[in-house]
Formats: C-alpha cells, sequence, structure tokens
C-alpha cells in the first residue's frame, strides 16, 4: 500500500495469544491493523512487546491468532521463510559470533557481495567507522553499545517490508541514538517499506506514525501519534511517580 | 647457494599441494621442499634460505640467513597411498632479525586398506630478534578403509625478543592425529598459536601444547578452535608454565555437533609471582541464538550451522 512517502506493508495482528509454560498469557488476545510506515510499540516492562515482536518475525510461534503481511498469512511460516517474505527482526540483545565479522554478518544479511561504499554507509547509519568496524569478529570483544550498533545494522542491510526492531536505543550512547532516529526518519521518508520499533523513547516516539501502547499482554491503546503521545506521555508521569500526584511514597 | 632439484610428483600430491600449500602448478617462489611418499620430490634453496638433505636421518635442514626479510619457505609433505609410514625430522635454524613465512601443510590420500601416515617432527631455532609465520594445513582424502594419520611434532626454541606465529588447521578427513608442540621461551620472545581441527566420523585428534615462558616479559597465546561432528573425538592438553615474570593465555573452544565429544584439560603452572597466567576453555553446540539471528537474515538451520562452523574454523 502507498502513502506520501512511499510503500509501506500492512501488518495485521489477528487475537494473537503467546502464554509461558506455566499458562501465564504474556500477549493475550492482541489484535491490530497497522497502516504506516513508522509503527512504535511501547508500554511498561514486563508488558508483552518483545514477545509480539517475536512472534511478528517468527522467532516464537502463538499458541492462537494470525499474523497477515500485506493481506498473506505468515503465521505458519517459520523464521527462514518469514525472512525470505521480507521480514527483518534486530535482536533487544544482539547475538555474538566467534568467527564471523561484521563484514560476514553484513553481506548475509544483504544477500549478495556488498561493495565496500555500501558497507561504509550501513556502517555509518549507526554511527561506526567502516575502516575501524568491518573486519572485527562480532564476538564479546565488542562492547555492548558497538554489537547493537551491528546488530541494527544487519537489519538495514536487509532493506526488508517489515523491519522489527526491539529496543533499539537500549545500550548505545547519545550521539549514536541520535544518529539512529535520523536513520530510522530517513527509511521512514526515502524507502519503502515498513518500521516497527518497540521503544521506550520520547524521540523516537515523536518520530512514529501509530503508537500502540502494550501492557499487560493486551493493547491498552493505540492509534496516530498525534492522538496517542499527548496523552501517554501526562498518563505514565501519573502511573510512575504517585507523589507527583499528590500521593505518598509507597 | 642455488641448489635445485626440479619438482616431479603425481597427480594425488599435485592436487593436495593445492590445498596445503595454495600450489597453482606453477612452481614456488621462493625455496622450496616437496616430499612425496617418504622422496623428495623437488627442492630448491634461495641465495638467503638452504635446503639441505640431513645425513644421519630422514629430514632436511632449513637454514635462513641472519636478516631474510620478506621470504616463504615451503615444505609441503604428501602421502599418496596406503602401506606409507613416513617419519621425517626437519629442522629450522632462522638467523638473527631474520623474518620469514614458513609453509608446511600435510596431505595424506588412502585409496587402499593400509594405514597411510605422516610424522613430521620439526625443530625450530629462533634467533635473536627473528620472527617466523608458520601456516600449516593438514587434510586427508581417498576413499580407502586405511587409516589416514598425520601426528607433527614441532619442538620451538625462542630466544630473546623473537616471535613465533604458527597458523595451523586440520580441514578433515584425518582419522588419527597427535600434535605435540612444546616451546621453551628466551627474554621477551612471544609464541601466537591458533590452531584450527574438524573433525567427522570417526575420527580422532589430540593436541598438547607445552610452554615454557622461562624468559623475563615472554609472552605466549594458544588459541584452539575446534568442531567435532560425526562420532568424532578432540582431545585438548595445555600446559603453560610462568618461570619469570611473563603472560600466558590459552583458549581452547569448542563447538560439538551430532555425537562428537571434546576432552579439555588445561593447566597453569606458575612458578614466579609475575607470571600472569590465564586460561579460557567453552564446549558446547552452536547456541540456539546464533542459528535463530541467520535465520532472521533468510538462511536455512542447515546453512546457518555450515556458515558458524565456517566462520568459527576461518
Amino acid at each position: 500500500m502507498s502513502c506520501e512517502r512511499g510503500i509501506f506493508t500492512v501488518l495485521e495482528l489477528q487475537n494473537l495469544i503467546w502464554r509461558l509454560p506455566d499458562g501465564e498469557a504474556i500477549v493475550n488476545d492482541i489484535s491490530y491493523k497497522a497502516t504506516s510506515k513508522l509503527i512504535v510499540i511501547t508500554g511498561p516492562n514486563g508488558g508483552g512487546k518483545t514477545t509480539l515482536a517475536k512472534l511478528i518475525a517468527g522467532v516464537e510461534t502463538p499458541e492462537s491468532g494470525r499474523i497477515l503481511l500485506d493481506g498473506e498469512d505468515i503465521t505458519d511460516l517459520n523464521i527462514t521463510e518469514r525472512a525470505k517474505k521480507g521480514v527483518a527482526y534486530a535482536f533487544q540483545q544482539p547475538v555474538r559470533f566467534k568467527g564471523l565479522t561484521v563484514r560476514d554478518l553484513l553481506i548475509l544479511a544483504a544477500g549478495e557481495r556488498l561493495k565496500e561504499t555500501s558497507l561504509c554507509d550501513l556502517l555509518s547509519k549507526v554511527g561506526l567507522c567502516a575502516e575501524e568496524y568491518i573486519d572485527r569478529e562480532m564476538s564479546t570483544a565488542l562492547s555492548g553499545g558497538e554489537a547493537k550498533r551491528i546488530e541494527i545494522a544487519t537489519v538495514l542491510a536487509r532493506k526488508a517490508k517489515l523491519s522489527v526492531f526491539d529496543e533499539p536505543e537500549a545500550g548505545i550512547d547519545l550521539w549514536s541514538f541520535s544518529r539512529l532516529v535520523e536513520t530510522f526518519e530517513d527509511i521512514r521518508n526515502n524507502t519503502d517499506g515498513t518500521l516497527v520499533v518497540i521503544s521506550h523513547q520520547e524521540r523516537i516516539l515523536s518520530i512514529a506514525d501509530e503508537i500502540i501502547v502494550v501492557a499487560n499482554g493486551k493493547i491498552r491503546t493505540a492509534g496516530p501519534r498525534e492522538e496517542i503521545l499527548p496523552a501517554l506521555l501526562k498518563g505514565e508521569y501519573t502511573c510512575s511517580c504517585p507523589k507527583l500526584s499528590g500521593g505518598a511514597c509507597r | 647457494m642455488n641448489d635445485i632439484m626440479n619438482m616431479n610428483f603425481n597427480d594425488i600430491t599435485g592436487d593436495l599441494l593445492k590445498v596445503i600449500s595454495d600450489f597453482d602448478g606453477g612452481e614456488f617462489s621462493g625455496a622450496y621442499n616437496i616430499r612425496e611418499d617418504s622422496q623428495c620430490a623437488g627442492r630448491k634453496s634461495s641465495p638467503n634460505v638452504s635446503i639441505e638433505p640431513k645425513e644421519d636421518k630422514p629430514g632436511i635442514v632449513i637454514t635462513v640467513k641472519p636478516n631474510t626479510k620478506g621470504e616463504t619457505v615451503f615444505i609441503p609433505a604428501c602421502v599418496t597411498h596406503s602401506d606409507v609410514d613416513d617419519l621425517v625430522y626437519n629442522d629450522f635454524y632462522i638467523g638473527e632479525g631474520a623474518d620469514v613465512v614458513v609453509v608446511a601443510g600435510c596431505g595424506v590420500h588412502n585409496d587402499g586398506e593400509e594405514q597411510a601416515r605422516h610424522n613430521g617432527i620439526h625443530r625450530f631455532f629462533l634467533a635473536k630478534d627473528s620472527k617466523v609465520l608458520y601456516k600449516e594445513k593438514h587434510i586427508g582424502t581417498g576413499t580407502g578403509t586405511g587409516q589416514k594419520s598425520i601426528d607433527p611434532v614441532t619442538d620451538c626454541y625462542l630466544e630473546e625478543n623473537s616471535r613465533l606465529e604458527m597458523d595451523t588447521i586440520q580441514l578433515g578427513g584425518v582419522d588419527h592425529s597427535t600434535r605435540n608442540t612444546n616451546a621453551v621461551l628466551g627474554k621477551n620472545a612471544k609464541l601466537i598459536v591458533r590452531e584450527r581441527i574438524m573433525t567427522d566420523n570417526a575420527e580422532v585428534a589430540v593436541s598438547n601444547f607445552k610452554v615454557r615462558l622461562d624468559g623475563e616479559d615472554s609472552g605466549a597465546d594458544i588459541v584452539s578452535r575446534s568442531v567435532a561432528k560425526g562420532n568424532s573425538h578432540q582431545e585438548f592438553y595445555s600446559l603453560v608454565e610462568g618461570n619469570n615474570r611473563c603472560t600466558g593465555h590459552s583458549a581452547c573452544d569448542a563447538i560439538l555437533a551430532e555425537n562428537g565429544t571434546v576432552d579439555a584439560q588445561p593447566a597453569l603452572n606458575a612458578a614466579h609471582v609475575d607470571a600472569a597466567l590465564i586460561h579460557e576453555a567453552a564446549i558446547g553446540k552452536i547456541a540456539g541464538e546464533q542459528l535463530l539471528k541467520l535465520c532472521t537474515l533468510g538462511l536455512t538451520e542447515e546453512e546457518a550451522e555450515a556458515k558458524i562452523i565456517e566462520g568459527f574454523l576461518k
């Protein structure tokens, strides 16, 4: 489907349920149809956001419910099949590999040989210098922030129809975060495809087309940013600190 | 000295040389000695590197003149049929201030029912301020039921401020290998080892390291990465002795697949208060999250596993 910023992918979640082995529902009957280029999922910790992202990427399988991508039911596709359909997923905790270099991962992600200029471009989008990082191993020798930025670059390299980022801001420094926000804006404005970003950051929320607030495994509220964001910020303040609304510390 | 014995070897050796020595079918540039089925199949010295046969036992003496820079010495050894038990003693004398590369691969091909074995006993004598990059690839090929064995022994003596870097890899198809590496380091000498071993089916690979850090500020960094697939078995033993102010690090990382098994027994012996010795060991199957990550990039689980192993042993 297209809008003034290019083609976007319609993501539709229908009655998704996912439970822990003890029966507790972490995603509890979530339904939503996203029809924009940049969707931000936010909400309190432990509310089910990461599980929801994993369900979309195929890393977890729902107990029931359906996931549709541009109208095609992808619920029964495994991770590889979804990846080939154009779903990309940036892990919250980057995966480390002894032996695989940043270059190896970016080439695997792109599915083709990449010129040095393309590799440089990808890494600069996450605030890294290719000369310094491209032939380093994606191992524990990299700091958490470095690994996180490379993880994000592997998703950017895929040029996917639907890219899911799980808390991209976690562990990266302020400067890199600013660069990342610019990158998300750039993708939204200049490329085809849809971004789903799980985030608590106001700066990311402020560039969203749509915001979905997930809490206790359900959608608390969702809609265009202009409607959701002002109320969300005010509401979260009141919830998080009773003193601000005249209460006492518990 | 320019002692030339023209290259004359069979097609199997030619194929093995392509794998173990990156041989392109022409002639090795620089000094070389090619060993085929316990015989010499070509030898050439260079103005700075002499290669002479030993008189008392099978093998050669390689002497690198002091301050020789940028030369590569090729000493590949091939066994091309069964019922060969090749034993060779090669000594390397690296002159003061020299900086050379030694390529010493070994290929064993066996289409028969008897054993085919190469046992290379190498001694390295590195004079003061010299540097050696030692590259060694081992591979077993052929369809015979006879065992293919490669059992190298490497004894290294590093004088003051010298540096030996060993880059060794066993590519597969070797039924049995026992690798013994011993080193004694003088003042400020450095030993760096990067070992990679892949075993499959019923193959067995044993790796023993014994390193003595005798000199002040000497250092050793030994990293062994291995993959044990099928019903194969690997053993890693290392003993790093710190007898002076020194640094020692050894690491054994192993990936298990199918029914592969690995024993790792690292040992550190600090005999000096300023000896700083570290060992790391990790054995396990490929982490599920690594497979997941590569699957999210569009690889199947099998492709992901192959890519992870390829990178690990690169």
